[in-house]
């Protein structure tokens, strides 16, 4: 019973908006194992993502143009000067903490920086790198 | 006439008030015009647009200032109608351009004929929609002349 219960009380609280950025790495591995199987996340490849020059847009070369190089600092949105959270959670404690607002802003920003979405594979790396560092 | 005379002349036509030294978020504001427009920018008032540029405003949110901006279309038609409902009537708040932007109105450039060109490029601004550089409480709505952050425009006010 209690096998059945535990991942029924975490969907319920994850589809509430309060996961925790450990729930949403897991939920991302899970969909990563699905296309990849063997796939294990990697803070050093979620690293890399993050300071990778993907140069597809201008302003916007890399996730470090508004987020700096370093993620536990406060950002600025490199167009309008808007003041940004720091991106990792033991910075700011409600990043990657409601996934519906982790999947708009993974799709938004993918798509600008990148240039396309963001593989699942991609989200748990980078996740876990914010939240652990490497 | 004296210097002494004219400078206080020149003090009270500065000190007339301002149109918009209050602009709050108008109470219909849906939860989205904060997490939404408010993800990236100040979420501006509405009445710094007449209606028709907001519609164009919202719709091309796939091109949106060189950023994309889509919604759902649920949130987009909310937000528009929102936007709309609030707008300005007033042709002096027409924004130019396409999208139009609410900095390129004849109200916008005459209220602040008075900034240097060389500060809107200044790093603490970086740009014009940039509200909060200067206008401190702007994120409460208010934009009183001695609210304003950068000192060398405090004794423009």
């Amino acid at each position: 019973m209690q096998r059945i219960l535990i991942p029924i009380l975490l969907a319920g609280s994850a589809a509430a908006g309060a996961a925790t950025p450990q729930q949403l790495m897991q939920d991302y591995t899970e969909q990563a194992v699905r296309q990849a199987p063997g796939y294990q996340p990697s803070a050093r490849r979620g690293a890399e993502l993050y300071s990778r020059r993907f140069a597809v847009s201008e302003k916007m070369p890399a996730c470090t143009a508004c987020h700096t190089d370093a993620p536990a600092q406060a950002g600025r949105h490199v167009v309008t000067g808007k003041a940004i959270k720091p991106l990792a959670p033991r910075a700011e404690a409600a990043r990657f903490t409601d996934p519906a607002k982790t999947e708009k802003w993974f799709r938004r920003n993918c798509t600008e920086v990148l240039g396309r979405e963001c593989s699942a594979a991609e989200k748990a790396d980078f996740i876990l790198f914010l939240t652990e560092g490497l | 006439m004296n210097p002494a005379k004219r400078s206080l002349l020149l003090l009270a036509a500065l000190a007339l008030p301002a149109w918009a030294d209050r602009l709050p978020i108008p109470a219909d504001a849906p939860p989205a015009f904060q997490t939404e427009c408010g993800g990236c920018h100040l979420p501006f008032p509405p009445a710094l647009l007449t209606a028709p540029d907001w519609k164009r405003v919202m719709g091309k949110l796939d091109k949106h200032y060189g950023d994309n901006a889509s919604l759902d279309e649920k949130t987009r038609r909310e937000l528009e109608d929102f936007l709309v409902r609030n707008a300005s009537t007033r042709s002096r708040m027409a924004g130019e351009g396409d999208p139009p932007r609410l900095t390129a109105s004849a109200w916008f450039r005459r209220e602040h004929r008075k900034v240097p060109q060389a500060l809107w490029r200044d790093a603490r601004v970086n740009s014009a929609s940039n509200c909060s550089a200067c206008h401190s409480r702007a994120g409460q709505g208010s934009y009183r002349g001695r609210e304003i952050a950068l000192p060398e425009l405090r004794d423009k006010h």
